[in-house]
């Protein structure tokens, strides 16, 4: 790991302005992914601002009937908030899906948004990446690399790595808001399903947080209702990334919103999809996956993600 | 013959540390730390208040280790994928490993060594004895740490990927106990025997509820 200053941060708008101020800062919250990096040294800050003194770690109800999370409640308490078991539980059942108890009881909510991909060409510094080295290639599309877990559509020529939160697909379904603070003190809110960017041919870029800018909560809308799922498709049956996982919201009339994980840059959802939701799982995925360009290996997941759909569809 | 102080061994992980620079896959770096890379915290670890200076490198676990002498707490992978670093931190289990020890401030601390010595034994620690919870030994005070941690969070109500319904009380099932210690690995295979220590206190804690 390389050498870094740290701080503590007493105050959002401070310590978004200090973020941007120092070349090579980084916020450090719960940790469990930028220390993961860095160790690696696939992340080298020069200096860590630690924002855990931040408060930021309420879920307080919005003036809409919606919930406002923090960005530094944790992933255990956020599943176990009782008002989210009760009107959010395909948020509560993402989060149980993903990492362990230990990790849960660590990360954060804006840290799950912001956790880099877990494709093996990433992790590994002796292999090209354009997402870690800009502009050295990619190994995942190399002949003959291991893709079995990586993107189908939404990637491009450059990088085919996927976002690897369970939560955010399950937020996704939930069409929910994120709000930052930037560097001059201004706040602003980004639906979630503009905040992750599409890799293009600069996949080092993943989001659309400014320099210094910071995420301050995550706000869901008032309970829609309806029945909430997510399964969760994986080579062993805890403590591992999805193949394909899918967040379903099903209101009693047939119609809802349907978000995948797995498969994509960012959790993958489309209104045209969800509109399919009624002629079921075979109609929504052929408009949700239109356009996918999956690899030999991970072929199956169109096939995997349609099933998965429909198993939940024929639950109920 | 006299070994040389931990701090000062050279190891294999830290010379190739070291060395990627030369590594033309990693990533490049221009500034330079803008403060002191060390930090003086107090820690209070297993009811003991301690005051260290440590590199702002050091994780938690690190600092258990090489710095409290504490190494009953295990490093396996150092990435947080085995568990064997597990101990808690203000009551939640964490990866210590995952975690710096500069972000502890003001932390209470728990290590196997809290929790129970050879002279007085935890009960969780007891029952993963009768039961043969362990073959090498290497994973079980992570193990431990864990268990007993799950009891908790299942008493708390927090729910899990296996729990049914959402809003009523959970139950310790073995599917609940399996589903929830997946993040603490045992290389020599001893799950059902670690299923079975947890499952007897599970059920000594519900008599003890009940009476």
């Amino acid at each position: 790991m390389r050498q870094f200053s740290y701080e503590r941060a007493i105050d959002p708008a401070q310590a978004a302005a200090r973020a941007a101020e120092v070349e090579g800062a980084k916020f450090i919250a719960g940790g469990t992914n930028l220390l993961d990096l860095m160790k690696l040294e696939i992340e080298t800050p020069v200096h860590l601002i630690d924002v855990n003194g931040l408060g930021l770690d309420e879920i307080t109800e919005t003036d809409e009937g919606g919930l406002r999370i923090g960005a530094l409640v944790r992933n255990t308490a956020l599943a176990a908030d009782e008002r989210i078991r009760r009107d959010y539980p395909v948020l509560t059942r993402a989060l149980v899906a993903g990492a362990s108890g230990q990790l849960r009881n660590k990360a954060t909510t804006a840290g799950n948004l912001l956790q880099r991909t877990r494709c093996p060409y990433f992790y590994d510094t002796a292999q090209p990446c354009n997402k870690r080295a800009p502009g050295s290639g990619c190994a995942a599309l190399s002949k003959g690399a291991f893709s079995r877990q990586l993107g189908i559509i939404g990637t491009s020529e450059a990088c085919i790595a996927t976002h690897p939160s369970d939560m955010a697909v399950g937020m996704r379904a939930l069409d929910a808001v994120v709000e930052t603070i930037t560097p001059t003190g201004l706040t602003r809110s980004v639906p979630l399903e503009e905040f992750h960017l599409l890799p293009g041919d600069t996949p080092e870029r993943e989001n659309v947080l400014m320099p210094g800018e910071m995420i301050t909560a995550v706000a869901l809308p008032a309970p829609v209702g309806g029945v909430h799922k997510y399964h969760k498709v994986r080579d062993r049956a805890s403590y591992a990334f999805a193949l394909v996982s899918v967040a379903l919201i099903r209101q009693p009339d047939g119609t809802g919103s349907v978000a995948l994980g797995g498969v994509a840059p960012k959790p993958w959802r489309s209104v045209e999809a969800d509109a399919e939701l009624p002629n079921g799982a075979e109609a929504v995925m052929a408009r949700l996956l239109n356009g996918a360009r999956p690899t030999e290996e991970n072929a199956f997941k169109i096939t995997l993600a349609t099933r998965t759909l429909a198993a939940m569809l024929a639950e109920e | 013959m006299s070994s040389p102080s931990k701090a000062f061994e050279p190891r294999r992980r830290t010379l190739l540390a070291g060395n990627t620079d030369l590594e033309p896959g990693a990533a490049q770096r221009t500034a330079a730390p803008v403060g002191p890379e060390t930090t003086t915290i107090t820690v209070t670890v297993n009811g003991t208040e301690q005051e260290l200076t440590v590199d702002n490198r050091t994780t938690l676990l690190d600092a258990l280790r090489e710095h409290l002498q504490l190494t009953g707490t295990k490093k396996g992978c150092d990435h947080g994928q085995c568990g064997a670093c597990t101990c808690t931190v203000n009551g939640a289990r964490i990866n210590s490993c995952l975690s710096l020890a500069v972000m502890h401030d003001g932390d209470a601390v728990q290590t196997i060594e809290g929790i129970g010595m050879p002279e007085a034994l935890d009960p969780m620690q007891a029952a993963f004895v009768e039961h043969d919870g362990f073959q090498c030994g290497y994973c079980t005070p992570g193990q431990i740490c864990s268990a007993k941690a799950v009891l908790e969070e299942i008493a708390a109500g927090v729910p899990s990927h296996v729990t049914g319904d959402l809003t009523t009380r959970i139950e310790a099932t073995e599917a609940e106990i399996r589903e929830r210690m997946s993040g603490n690995i045992c290389r020599c295979g001893a799950y059902s025997n670690i299923l079975a220590a947890i499952t007897e206190v599970a059920e000594q804690q519900a008599q003890g509820d009940r009476a």
